[in-house]
């Protein structure tokens, strides 16, 4: 007897099988479905998290460097050491910028918080940014209305704000705020542009759409001492090739800027997005290990519970076993028809399950919550059912299928 | 040549620490298209005298041969598989499977033999033709009487063209009447050529055999061929 034909066979013994005791197999599924229901909407929940991570990483430029003296990302260097460099200062950026060749675009910025006021509205501790007219170069940002403030501007160091989208919401919620007046701190700055939706919650704070930018000049006027604070210098490469190019070109110069001998070691950092992501990598893996095992357990229950049900279907048919076995079913004919049973509602359930999970999904994206069903999914959803239903199953078709004739026969 | 050759078979059971002797010393022939009723009273041995004729349990000790071929040595999967091929049973209680209906049960014993598709159908309704039930094929065991369910058995027995038919008490479960066309069923089978085994406790059925064999106490009380064998005149089944 070949394989194929006896795999086809115990797969239709097996659906009447399934059919005849409709309550008792949908009972199983039950266990099943959610347990796949869980993993899928997990697995799509990580991959979504992990998706708007990646994508608040490329919102800082994959072609852009940022020198700073502080390491982002970097955990090797003591924070003490980090803390006791010299701060980089206007001076530094100008000196990089007449040295520097290879860059597209640099910028220097400087930060602080402060609440920010319209009339009666205002957002409380918002990051400030203060910068000069080319970090429009060194970014990507994009406008609804208005524009950046020009190199006139800049120069001058006038009081010209551009507002991210979510404070220009907050403030002038039925729009209209360009060319408006709004209150930081002691100043007051006139609104000459509002950016679109930029970047992913990810960035917190740092989301662009959670900031507001203004010439450099009146962050040391306004809000901080020259001398305490440490700027950021922006670099934008021609093209994520020269990257790298770039890096070596701003560590030389840098070097020479700061006056170091060839045996002392940078007292600066450039930072990229790379840094970042290896973080966040390692983050999201985590949240993945914890989600999968955390939901893996539903499973496991769905799974001993189909293992309970298929050892009662066992004993209920034990009957049915020893006249199957009487008139020739073999050993493994009867595992087989166990195992599939089991594999069957499995895979059944576990369709279902992904069905729920695409709906699900669907609701909790109302909720701006990031969640991606795809393709992968579908394949995880059918691999562990099927894989759940032949582990599960197995115990028990192992079971019928060590009965004895004579003693299965003659129970009743 | 014999279809059953026994030798000296015994079935030893170990109950606590004390051996039980279902079977002590048995040894019989049976010949092709012979009609043997084995008979005996409970605990003669007689359910275990037919397991190991069907098959379905080996001895402790002896020779069985079946067919030429020593089956007491044999593992289950070749004894499943002269399960399936050459002995047909019938039991007391019809022993069908409840949810399916009487094509598929009688389709059964063939699914496991590997015959698919058409072929195994035709010979599935043609055995149940045989047995007066082609109008029944699509009902399920509740929707049968108990004549009508025996006689599925019957058909599912003689399907796969089996060496032997082994009956088990086949009319204990029926009414008179019934159970008289039962054995009327079986003396057509009989008389086209099939070799039937019967056990039974009651008398006048065990009279419709050829040749009774009479168990006690696990041994071989009696083996007479009969004299004024029963033939029911009724020769279709209602």
């Amino acid at each position: 007897m070949n394989f194929l034909f006896e795999l086809k066979e115990g797969l239709i013994i097996s659906l009447k099988a399934i059919r005849a005791n409709k309550v008792r197999s949908v009972l199983t599924t039950l266990g099943i479905i959610i347990g796949v229901t869980s993993v899928v909407l997990m697995s799509a929940a990580i991959k979504g998290i992990d998706q708007s991570f990646q994508e608040g990483v490329a919102s800082l430029g994959s072609d852009n460097l940022y020198i700073d003296k502080w390491a982002w990302f970097n955990n090797d260097i003591p924070w003490w050491e980090l803390r006791n460099r010299k701060n980089l200062k206007l001076k530094h950026f100008e000196k990089y910028k007449a040295a520097a060749k290879l860059p597209l675009a640099v910028a220097p910025t400087a930060n602080a918080f402060r609440t920010i006021k319209y009339e009666e509205k205002s957002v409380q501790s918002i990051a400030l940014t203060g910068t000069n007219h080319d970090y429009i170069n060194v970014t990507n940002l994009t406008f609804s209305e208005g524009r950046f403030f020009s190199e006139f501007e800049s120069n001058g160091g006038h009081s010209v704000i551009v507002l991210g989208s979510e404070i220009a919401k907050k403030l002038f919620p039925h729009g209209g705020g360009i060319g408006q007046f709004v209150k930081v701190g002691p100043a007051k700055f006139k609104v000459v542009g509002i950016l679109e939706e930029q970047g992913s919650w990810v960035m917190g704070a740092w989301n662009p759409d959670n900031q507001v930018y203004f010439p450099i000049q009146n962050i040391y006027k306004y809000f901080q001492n020259e001398h305490w604070g440490s700027i950021t210098i922006g670099v934008r490469a021609p093209n994520s090739q020269m990257v790298e190019a770039v890096k070596e070109e701003a560590i030389g110069i840098m070097r020479r800027v700061r006056g170091l001998k060839y045996d002392e070691k940078n007292d600066f950092s450039v930072n990229q997005q790379e840094g970042l992501l290896n973080n966040i990598n390692e983050s999201v893996g985590v949240i993945q290990i914890a989600g999968l095992l955390i939901t893996s357990l539903a499973l496991f229950v769905g799974a001993i519970g189909i293992m309970n049900i298929m050892f009662v279907s066992v004993k209920e048919r034990t009957k049915e076993i020893g006249i199957r076995k009487a008139i020739g079913a073999k050993k493994r004919t009867i595992l087989g028809q166990f195992i599939s049973e089991a594999a069957i509602i499995c895979l059944i359930g576990g369709m279902i399950g992904l069905g729920l999970a695409v709906v699900g999904s669907m609701i909790i994206g109302q909720f701006d919550f990031p969640v991606t069903v795809d393709a992968d999914a579908v394949i995880i959803a059918v691999t562990i059912s099927l894989i759940t239903g032949v582990l599960s199953g197995f115990a028990p078709a192992y079971t019928a299928s060590k009965l004895d004739p004579v003693d299965a026969l003659r129970y009743e | 040549m014999n279809i059953i050759n026994i030798e000296h078979i015994a079935k030893i059971y170990q109950v606590g620490s004390e051996e039980v002797h279902a079977l002590a010393d048995v040894s019989l022939k049976i010949d092709k298209n012979e009609y043997v009723a084995i008979m005996g009273p409970s605990g003669s041995g007689k359910s275990t005298l037919m397991n190991i004729l069907g098959c379905l349990d080996t001895p402790t000790k002896g020779l069985y041969e079946f067919t030429g071929e020593n089956v007491s040595q044999m593992n289950d999967n070749e004894l499943a598989s002269i399960r399936n091929r050459q002995i047909g049973f019938v039991f007391q209680t019809f022993n069908l499977l409840p949810r399916s209906d009487a094509l598929h049960n009688v389709e059964l014993p063939l699914i496991y033999a590997g015959i698919s598709g058409a072929a195994r159908r035709e010979k599935a309704e043609a055995a149940l033709e045989n047995v007066g039930l082609s109008d029944r094929m699509r009902h399920k065991p509740n929707e049968l009487s108990g004549g009508q369910r025996q006689r599925v058995a019957v058909a599912r027995a003689l399907v796969t063209d089996p060496a032997i038919i082994l009956a088990d008490e086949p009319t204990g479960n029926l009414d008179t009447k019934t159970g008289a066309d039962i054995m009327s069923l079986f003396n057509d089978i009989h008389e086209t050529g099939n070799t039937i085994i019967l056990v039974t406790h009651e008398e006048y059925i065990a009279e419709h055999a050829d040749r009774i064999i009479r168990l006690r106490d696990g041994l071989v009380e009696k083996d007479e061929y009969v004299s004024n064998r029963y033939i029911p005149n009724q020769k279709q089944p209602i």
